[in-house]
Formats: C-alpha cells, structure tokens, sequence
C-alpha cells in the first residue's frame, strides 16, 4: 500500500494545463486532472478541491455539503477566506460534484474518532484507517452537525491558509524579496518598501508552481477576520425572490412526471392493478406495477396523482397487518422483561455496583418513558428527477448524501459510478431524511422503463407514510439517593442504540451507574431524526434528573450545577442561563419553568422554558431561553437561527408529533393530523452564545434534545404532572389546573 | 384551454378539468417559485394573489382564476433590479433557513400588509398562521414583517421614497 503522508492530504498537483491543485489528494494517487475538469471553466486556475481563483480575482470555495438550511455554504466559505486573507466581497461558492475526490474524508475522521486529537506519531496511521472506512462508506453527506466542525476546521481552513503560502512565496520568488516582507490583505499581495501589489489571480498560475507547504500555519483566533462575524448569507437573495432552485423545482427538456403510492403496511407487495392507461385518464403515459408499489406517468403531476388515486390496487397481507401501536409497544415492554430475566441486556456503561446502591438507597425514584415514532416531514415533499439513457443515469434531488445517490444508484442498474450523474438541488429541509435514498431508487426504476426524463414527487400524504422514522421507544428509569438527596445510584434500561454512541450518558456525577439496551425488532423502518438519539436520550435524561430534584427536595437548577462541578463548560452555560432567564424570578400562578441541557455533536445547550397552562389544559410555551457554547461560533448569527429552528422543530415533536401504527400502517396522513408548530404558537427565543475556546462544535442540531424536556419540566413546574410520555397534547392537563387553583 | 394572467403577462394552456392553479403556475407555466407543500390548504407554501387576495394555489382550480389577476412570488418586485419592500426586509432579518416555505411567507406578508400597513403582534400571528415553516424562523419572519411595515410607514411618510 502505498504510504500515506501529510503532505498527501494537502495534495498538490500540476495539471496539463498548468494549473495547480491543492488538497485533491484526500487518498493516495493524483486524479486531480479529472477534479479538475469537472469544476475548472476556461481561464480558472483550480487552486485545489476547496477553492479555485477566476481572471476577475473572484475567488470560488468548493464545497463538499449540501445546503439545507443550516448557512454550510457561508461558513465554511468563511473559515476559507479568513485564512486566505481574500476579500469577502468577492468569494462566491459552489457545490461540490458527487465524485469520490469529495467523499468527506474529515467527517468520516470526525464520526470515527470522536474529533479526539492524537498524537502526531499516530496520525499517519490514522488517516490511513479512515482513509479505507471513506472509500467503503462513500462519505459525502451532511450531517452529524458536520460540516464546521470537520470539513471547516480540518479542510477548508488547511487548504485556504496553504493557498495563501504558495500564493505569498510566489509573490516573493517574482519580486525577488524576503516572503516574511509581504502582506496578504483582501485578494491582494503587496510588498511595502518596494510599493509593489499582485493579485491572488495574477499570482496564481506562479503559485501553481511552488512546492505546497505541508503544514501551513493557521491563524490564531484574535487574527481572524472573518469567523466570528456574521456576513450576510450567500445563498438568502435567491430564496426571497423564488428563483432557489430545490430539487422539486428542476425543469429537464421532455421532463414527465410520477406520482407513487407504496404499499401501506410497510415490506407489502401489491397483489394485483391493472396496468393499462385508464380510458377516463387524460395525459396519462403509464402505470406501471413497482411489486411495492404502483406509479403513474403523465403530462403533469396531477394528471399522474389523481389517476392514481383511482386505480383500484390490491396489496398482499402481511404478519403486520393486524399491527396496532399499543401492539408494538407491548412487544418492547415484553422484549425489555424478557432481556432483563435473561440478563442478556446490552452494557451501555457501567461504574461501581448500581444494584447494592439502590439496594441501600434512602428514597428510590423510578420512572417509566414512552415516546413516539416520529416522522421529518420537511416542508419539500420527497422528489427525485432521474433520466436512464445509453447506459447512463443522470439524477436531480437535493440530498444529504449525493455519493451514496450516486452508489445505490449504479448498483441498481448494474452500472458503473462514473454513468451516474447526480446534480445536487438545494434541499427543503433535510433533517435526516434527505441522506436516505429510497426515493431516488423508486425514480430510477420508474425512470428506467421509459426514455426521458421523469420527475417523481410524493404526495405529502406518502412523505408522512413512508418515511424512516426516529423509533417509539420505552425507557426504565431508577435512582437512589442518600439522606441529604445526593444521587448514589442509576439505572437506566432502554430500546435501541444508533448513534452517536454517547448519548445515552448521563452528564451528571453519580457513583454506580448501570446503563443497559436491547433492541427488539420492529417492521416500522428507523431513519436518522435530527440529532437521531440524543432527541431520546436528551428527553429521558433531563426528565428523570428533575425528577431526582423534585425527590431531594433541590431547585432543578441548582441540582444540575451540583452535580455537574467537573465540567467547567456546564457550569457556565448553567450560570448565564440563571440570569439570562430569570430563573430566580417569580411567575403567575398557573406558569412554570423548566430548564433541560445537554451536549451534543460538541455544542453544549441548555434552554428553559416559560409555560402558562390554562384552565383547559392547553399549554403555551411563551418563551424559551436559549444558551449554548459551540466552543466557538464561526457565523453567530447563523448559528442562533440554527438554535431557533431546532427548539422550533423539537418542540413540534413535543406538543404534538406522533407517528402511530394501526392496522400495520400510519395513521397520520398529512399536516391536519401530523400537526407542527405554527407561528400562532412558537416561543420567543433569545440565544446567547458562549465562546468558550473549545473545538468548534455543531449547530443543526444540538438545541433540539433539550426542548421537550424544557417543557415538560416547566409543565411540572407550573401544575404538578409529571409528562412521562410525548407528546404532550395526549396528556389531559385541565385536572391538574383545577387542583392547583 | 385555459387564459390566465400571471404577472402581467398572459398565458394560453392546455389542462384538464379540475387541475388546480398550483400545477399549471409550476408546471405549464415554469414559475417554480411558488412551492408545494401539502396539497390540501394546511401548509401556505403555494401561496399566490388573485387579485391582491392570498389563496391556496393547491386547492384552487385554475379555470376558476380565468380573466383574473394572479400574482406569484416572481412578480411582486416593483422592477427587475428592486426587491419589494418585504423581499427586502427578509433578507435583512436572514430570514430564510433552507427557504422552501419562503415564496409562500412572503406572500402571505405583501397581502396581510397591504390589507393592514401597521399589524399588531396578534393580527400577524393571525395572518401567518397557516404558513408553516419547518425551519422554525418564526421569530424572523415576525421581524422582518415589523420592519418591512416600519419602511412602508417611512415611504408613505415620506413622498420622496415613493
Ligand atoms: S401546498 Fe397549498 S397549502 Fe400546502
Ligand atoms: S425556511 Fe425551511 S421551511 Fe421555512
């Protein structure tokens, strides 16, 4: 195997043509010529995956995420700039091609390793490791709040600081003068004693020729000029004027259109339809029988849609037919006795004897958690546009993972990769749900049995029925505490474990600890959720150490901050969330507060919310108190929008979201009964951002886990019923109300 | 064949009874500004003006909108190099996350704040409810709407901007 050095992930190559590449090299063998073509229009120098500088000094970041909402495409634009010295004014950007060279060798790092730092000696090794992992997982996605911790930190500032090296040595090598005399300043190059000035793009095809350095010397913090600001976001203006083109909004020359309807019960096949164009159809081009599911071609999608909707399909049983949601969460209930009489219970972790010390506990707390399957329904519906012609297939969507697109793709048509195009679309919303590819395979195979291009769009009613849900899960709780109300035992038994692994920790000091799984099966298919397990774990945790408050007799606050002193960055988030939210202040009767945190994908969080629940028991979440410390915000400002739409999308979850299962399929259907947070009923937000010096952390996801116990705490707060199972519109709160007042 | 102004400008298309007004704006029309959400009046991303009025494109058939004035998000900016007032003040506020339910914010916004220049809290919560934005940017979209009704009162006041 070839050896694998520093200098490789750097990467620097001369192209035919003369340009330079830098950074192409994320795995050993220069394909950066075909990189290169890919991007390069006539008269650019590629200055290497993440960046290439045009004639006009424009300078263009390549990025390798997709945008979803998240600002990715400024940020990570930004932490390039900053360390190129290049005049913002001037940086656009562009989204990477799904092609390998992009596969996220940083992420995969990242997820791998916990964004621990190794020691040098190791890394060699290391990046040889994930080196291997990136090729077989074709990492190209976004997610796992990713992108600046990652890509931005490891990628896109290495490669704009090594592009400023070559840039500032090849200035020094043309006028002849000490590199340490020249100044870097807004995409120009200037020498003061000899009044002499370059630009990047006039310097560029010299710098193609200088040796790139191998460890370039990246800036401390107080020389940033850009990370730390909040420039306006690039890619805002065409979202206020409608020209953003999604994935839903791709226009091919001879594009048709498909409308599918899937099997309700989930692995169903269809047992019988009649696949000839009904008479009564206008514009209608084919049925076609999926085994799955039925599609129809047309003029338009609702020629297809409604003539679907009258075709008469028949679906084969299942053994989930009969299926009901109590059903299934009796089967976990049966599955967590079963695994606990035969001790055969996972170990999550594991200190000290957890079963002696709640033997000898002064009180025992213990509770029981129910939550529900959740769906994502992002605001686009599901779509994919996809064109299989001469061997090849071109595809359209907006995804989280376009090389993975790209990979299912090939695989189900028997091609190879490099017949398969994907054009990546900006994504109305992806939450998860778009690094799934399920759609794209049922447009290929609807695509395939015709010669142009068709564009498949799921109703929303399909979008709610046949997602990849967060699991309904049960949890079994138990602590014990010691005279004066110290935690001296925990027990925690729970369903499933995807990832990240640590969620399920308790953040919290507590001797004798017994953290257990089991997962039993389940025909309802799982998908990544926004922060994908800490939205469970954030939830069971920060009610149950409430509920250990409540027990001791402590103020939930102030028991967090006890048993937190070991973590410096708690205890400050704790402490300006004291003051920030008034924590100590009295509220109206029939009000309450509740405070939850949580750190996840390298953020810590924590948020209190102010609940009034009236006398009909409804609950109105009035204002939440946000503050969080990412280590450090690159875009503050994007960073608190990140903040408000997951408090905002995990509180839809709380108040209301459930996914229930009878009859083996969905009941829900469409946003009447899937009901999300409108603006009648969001929260004030305020966010205030600590930055504490740690590594960057995520920003998509890490204040949603802490939401739904916020409110349920603040529920508690405010009337006295502890909310055991979300959401929470299915606990009848007026009771409670006419018992406090 | 159907007759519909759009913008301004009029378009002669082919579509069957009953298709709604959504399908023939994105489809035979090629304006894709204006998004589909939900497909049964719970979601505004579809929402365009007749006649000044904000409907729901995805439930309204087009042959009920002949000879009418329909307004998508592609035409309510005064001229190719102006933003609309409100286009202006979303972008001041950042408003837009992954802008999917945008076109329909906005539309809803021009129409509530042409109906009602000054909207209290309350009127705007009432106005805008039925535009859901899963990115959750309620708070800006409230403020850019504040703002963007500040700048109008500052242009009527002032002859001179207008
Ligand atoms: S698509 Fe028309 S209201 Fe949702
Ligand atoms: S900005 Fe994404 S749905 Fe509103």
């Amino acid at each position: 195997m070839k050896k694998w050095t520093r200098r490789a992930f750097i990467g620097t190559g001369i192209l035919a043509s003369g340009a330079l590449v830098i950074g192409v090299a994320i795995r050993p063998g220069n394909r950066s010529s075909k990189v290169a073509g890919l991007i390069a229009e006539e008269g650019e120098t590629v200055m290497n995956i993440w960046l290439k500088i045009s004639p006009d000094n424009t300078v263009t970041v390549i990025i390798p995420h997709a945008e979803m909402g998240q600002g990715v495409h400024t940020t990570l634009a930004m932490m390039l700039a900053d360390e190129l010295d290049a005049d913002w004014s001037k940086v656009k950007f562009m989204e990477a091609p799904a092609d390998k060279e992009y596969a996220n060798y940083v992420v995969a790092k990242g997820f791998i390793a916990g964004n621990k730092t190794f020691p040098k000696f190791l890394e060699e090794t290391i990046d040889g490791v994930f080196l291997t992992a990136v090729k077989t997982m074709n990492f190209q996605i976004t997610g796992g709040s990713a992108s600046v911790r990652f890509t931005g930190q490891q990628g896109m500032r290495i490669a704009g600081a090594a592009a400023k090296a070559m840039l500032l040595q090849a200035a020094a090598d043309t006028w002849k003068v000490p590199v340490e005399e020249l100044k870097a300043e807004k995409s120009t190059i200037s020498h003061t004693a000899s009044n002499q000035t370059a630009t990047y793009a006039e310097l560029a095809p010299a710098a193609a020729k200088v040796k790139a350095p191998k460890q370039p010397k990246l800036k401390s913090r107080d020389e940033f000029t850009l990370m730390g600001t909040s420039p306006a976001r690039l890619d805002i203006p065409a979202k206020v004027t409608g020209q953003a083109k999604f994935g839903m909004d791709v226009i091919v020359p001879n594009m048709k259109y498909a409308s599918i309807k899937a099997a309700p019960v989930f692995g169903a096949k269809v047992k019988s339809v009649d696949t000839s164009i009904p008479s009564d159809s206008e514009g209608v081009l084919k049925v076609l029988n999926l085994e799955n599911a039925v599609a129809v071609i047309a003029e338009g999608y609702w020629q297809a849609k409604s003539t679907l909707d009258r075709l008469a399909i028949k679906f084969e049983s299942t053994e989930n037919d009969g299926k009901s949601q109590e059903d299934i969460f009796n089967g976990y209930r049966l599955a967590m006795d079963k695994a606990l009489e035969e001790e055969s219970l996972s170990e999550h972790y594991q200190s000290g004897d957890a079963h002696s010390a709640l033997s000898r506990a002064e009180t025992v707390v213990e509770a029981e958690y129910q939550l529900p399957f959740l769906a994502h329904a992002t605001m686009e519906p599901m779509n994919c546009t996809a064109w299989v012609h001469n061997g090849k297939c071109e595809i359209w969507c907006g995804s989280q993972n376009p090389l993975g697109v790209k990979a299912a793709v090939a695989e189900l048509l028997d091609i190879s990769l490099d017949q398969v195009t994907v054009h990546n679309q900006l994504l109305g919303g992806g939450f998860g749900r778009r690094s799934e590819t399920d759609v794209i395979i049922q447009a290929v195979a609807i695509a395939k049995e015709v010669d142009f291009p068709v564009k498949l769009i799921w109703s929303r009613e399909e979008d709610t029925q046949h997602d990849v849900y967060r699991e309904a899960t049960i949890s079994r709780m138990k602590a014990g505490l010691d005279q004066s109300g110290n935690p001296v035992a925990y027990s925690h038994q729970f369903l499933f474990k995807h990832h990240p692994p640590e969620a399920a920790d308790l953040p919290y000091a507590v001797p004798n600890q017994l953290i257990q799984f089991t997962s039993p099966s389940s025909f309802v298919p799982w998908g990544n959720w926004r922060s994908v397990d800490h939205s469970v774990h954030g939830f069971l945790t920060e009610s149950f150490i409430d509920e250990l408050a409540f027990a001791a007799k402590k103020d939930p606050l102030a028991f967090r901050k006890s048993l937190t002193q070991d973590k410096p960055r708690f205890q400050k988030v704790l402490d300006l969330i004291q003051e920030k939210s008034d924590w100590d202040s009295p509220l109206p009767a029939n009000w309450g507060r509740g405070i939850a945190i949580a750190q996840s994908f390298g953020s810590i969080v924590a948020e209190v919310a102010e609940v009034e629940v009236n006398v009909e028991g409804k609950v109105k979440v009035h204002r939440v108190v946000c503050v969080a410390d990412p280590g450090f915000a690159i875009h503050p400002d994007g960073f608190s929008a990140q903040m408000e739409s997951g408090i905002i999308y995990g509180l839809a979850a709380a108040m209301t979201g459930e996914i229930s299962i009878e009859n083996g399929a969905v009941t829900q259907s469409n946003f009447h009964d899937y009901q999300v947070t409108r603006m009648n009923e969001a929260p004030k937000i305020e966010t205030y951002i600590i930055n504490s010096g740690n590594p960057p952390g995520g920003a998509g996801e890490p204040s949603t886990p802490v939401i739904a116990p916020a409110v349920t705490n603040a529920i508690f707060n405010a009337t006295g019923v502890r909310i055991r199972r979300l959401p929470i519109s299915k606990t009848d709160l007026r009771v409670s109300i006419r018992q406090t007042t | 064949m159907i007759n519909l102004t759009i913008n301004g400008k009029e378009y002669s298309v082919e579509a069957p009874a009953g298709m709604p007004l959504l399908w023939v704006i994105r489809e035979q029309c090629e304006l894709t500004g204006t998004k589909f959400g939900c497909g049964i009046a719970q979601c505004g991303a579809c929402t365009v003006h007749v006649d000044g009025k904000p409907i729901r494109s995805c439930i309204t058939p087009a042959t009920s909108v002949e000879g009418k004035n329909i307004t998508t998000i592609e035409g309510i900016a005064p001229d190719e190099n102006t933003l609309h007032i409100v286009q202006q003040a979303w972008i001041e506020e950042q408003t837009p996350q992954c802008g999917y339910c945008q076109s329909g914010q906005i539309m809803s916004a021009v129409a509530l704040l042409n109906e009602n220049p000054a909207p209290s809290d309350e009127e705007i919560e009432q106005a805008m409810s039925g535009n859901i934005c899963r990115c959750g940017m309620y708070g800006r979209i409230k403020s850019a709407i504040k703002r963007a009704s500040a700048a109008l009162q500052a242009s009527t006041s002032n002859p001179q901007l207008q």
